[in-house]
């Protein structure tokens, strides 16, 4: 990798570290069918940057990132709360949130704008998401954090899987429920704040969505699908990275752009659930239906 | 089975004969969704290893029954005892067969996997099932009749077969009581026959069970006691004590459609006698 410049290095391995944590969290939130909740969790996120660069009059790496976690279970409870006392479905819960909360980071993001003359201050790379502004320190602080989180999903295998598949057979087995569903969506906050510095809050959920529906075209097992999902989440990270520099375009839409590329690769062509295969399938059905006078083979 | 009950469990049934814990203890139970009540003031008490069918009319509280023995929805009043202790002291002898439509069956999860999760209870935090817990679980796939289909997909299976994988689950539970929410709904006759006679085998090993069930017909052939359930327990007890056609007039109410079906159905119980 020495051919590569410092900065590039660094900021490959911070996109390394985001696409395998987003990827792992990302298939717990498609299987549990949170991917909206992803997406309202990484917009809410941005008040919370701007109010930290605000705090800190400039831009404050982890101060940022701390910021959006706060912000970000501030919207877990608002969820929360919606969930319970009102009567509000769910899908309009999420919507209510995400844009109450992005509107606020939006006005927050407007004072910063006046008050620094230009857009040069570096907090706008939250939104979109930028490799300029990682440095060697931001990534080391993103590896603990994804350390944590992956031992974390390591340890609790077991008690993730039986939670995203079935709840209410977790609680009468005596899990802790509720607590273990709170736990996945801390992880799931974790793995947006993580992204937001490379991917940006508007981009952030594809990050979690994309590869882990492209892993389930792939594999029937969740362990397999985890792996695959990290990995293709790597990957669009890498390649996503090398486009941004080559083509110089924002590197969260550049890494999105690949992850898509990489969904529709499988949509199409993984066996059994791609288009292809299914739709040889179909025709082979067909067939064999006709070929036996209306009565398939046992 | 008896090697994993606990120290007290064991004193339990030392002193059970002399005090008679009952099994099952649903004492005035009240539960409401929104200010309209699903089960009111419901009493069931089981003092003998019992094949019990619960039976009632959609809408009727049959499920949230079980749901609220299991400890799933709030009480609004009323208690649910299992051997003396709330259920949440006992939730190691519980076992549960959920209705089919709980989960999503296109998760990526196979047979195997999914009847192991009925060990998780005893295994405790973060350990994995190892090498015992799979022999166990692929005995409770045989017992099943679904022992070829263990790395299958669960969404590769017809309904028979993943309310069999539930059922195997539940078995891999090693419960004392085991709570059913409509085993038999949507599988063809031979699997009812095959659930059914399992059934009986676990009554036989002096466990306790209950089941949710829909079709009357079969009820006074499957089942040594019946609770007829309309928001209220019009009845309950010995099949052939409380499943007569008075109780089920009035469980049913004046539903044409049903009636027809009852008088058969009690008629199906007079020749079994």
């Amino acid at each position: 990798m020495d051919f590569l410049p410092y900065n590039t290095r660094v900021v490959l391995l911070g996109v390394t570290l985001l696409g395998a944590c987003a990827g792992v969290i990302g298939c717990f939130a498609v299987l549990r069918r949170r991917a909206l909740v992803g997406d309202a969790l990484s917009h809410s996120t941005l008040p919370g940057v701007a109010a930290a660069f605000l705090l800190a009059g400039g831009k404050h790496f982890s101060l940022m990132l701390l910021g959006a976690f706060v912000s970000g279970l501030l919207a877990i409870g608002a969820l929360a709360l919606l969930r319970r006392w009102t009567r509000i479905k769910e899908d309009a819960g999420i919507a209510i949130v995400l844009s109450t909360f992005f509107g606020a980071g939006v006005v927050l993001a407007s004072v910063i704008q006046q008050s620094q003359e230009s857009g040069q201050s570096g907090w706008d790379a939250f939104i979109f998401g930028k490799s300029a502004g990682i440095v060697w320190d931001d990534v080391q602080l993103i590896a603990i954090l994804v350390a944590v989180t992956l031992v974390i999903v390591a340890l609790c295998y077991k008690e993730f899987l039986l939670i995203t598949f079935d709840p209410e057979f977790a609680k009468v087995q005596g899990w802790p429920a509720r607590q273990l569903d709170f736990a996945l969506m801390l992880l799931l906050l974790v793995a947006v704040v993580v992204g937001l510095p490379a991917v940006g809050v508007l981009l952030m959920a594809a990050m979690l969505i994309i590869p882990a529906a492209a892993a389930r075209l792939w594999t029937q097992r969740l362990a397999a699908m985890l792996f695959l999902s990290a990995g293709i989440g790597v990957l669009a990270g890498v390649v996503g990275t090398f486009l941004s520099d080559r083509a110089s375009v924002p590197l969260g839409p550049s890494i999105i752009f690949v992850a898509a590329f990489l969904f529709a690769f499988s949509l199409l062509l993984a066996p059994r659930r791609g288009l292809i295969a299914r739709w040889i399938a179909r025709r082979r059905d067909r067939e064999a239906l006709l070929a036996h006078g209306g009565e398939l083979p046992p | 089975m008896n090697s994993l009950q606990t120290p007290t469990a064991i004193a339990e049934s030392a002193t059970k004969h002399a005090t008679k814990v009952p099994i099952l203890d649903v004492h005035d139970v009240t539960v409401a969704y929104q200010r309209k009540p699903v089960l009111w003031h419901v009493d069931l008490t089981l003092t003998e290893p019992t094949l019990l069918g619960i039976i009632g009319p959609n809408g009727a509280g049959k499920s949230t029954l079980i749901k609220a023995i299991l400890g799933l929805v709030p009480l609004v009043s009323g208690s649910v005892h299992m051997f003396g202790q709330p259920v949440s002291q006992e939730r190691r002898r519980v076992g549960y067969v959920p209705q089919r439509e709980s989960v999503d069956w296109d998760f990526p999860v196979s047979v195997l996997d999914v009847v192991l999760m009925g060990t998780y209870g005893h295994l405790g935090w973060f350990r994995r099932p190892g090498a015992a817990e799979k022999a166990w679980a692929r005995q409770c796939l045989d017992m099943v009749g679904l022992g070829e289909l263990e790395s299958r997909q669960i969404g590769q299976l017809s309904g028979g077969q993943q309310q069999r994988t539930f059922l195997a689950r539940a078995l891999a539970q090693q419960a004392d009581i085991y709570l059913m929410d409509e085993p038999f709904a949507g599988v063809d006759a031979a699997t009812e026959r095959a659930i059914f006679a399992l059934l009986v085998k676990l009554r036989e090993q002096g466990k306790t069970v209950l089941v949710v069930h829909h079709d009357l017909r079969t009820v006074a052939s499957y089942f040594d006691r019946v609770a007829l359930l309309n928001v209220r327990l019009v009845a309950a007890g010995p099949t052939r004590q409380a499943f007569t056609e008075d109780n089920l007039r009035k469980t049913y109410g004046g539903r044409l459609a049903v009636l027809d079906t009852l008088s058969q159905a009690v008629e199906a119980q007079e020749r079994t006698r």
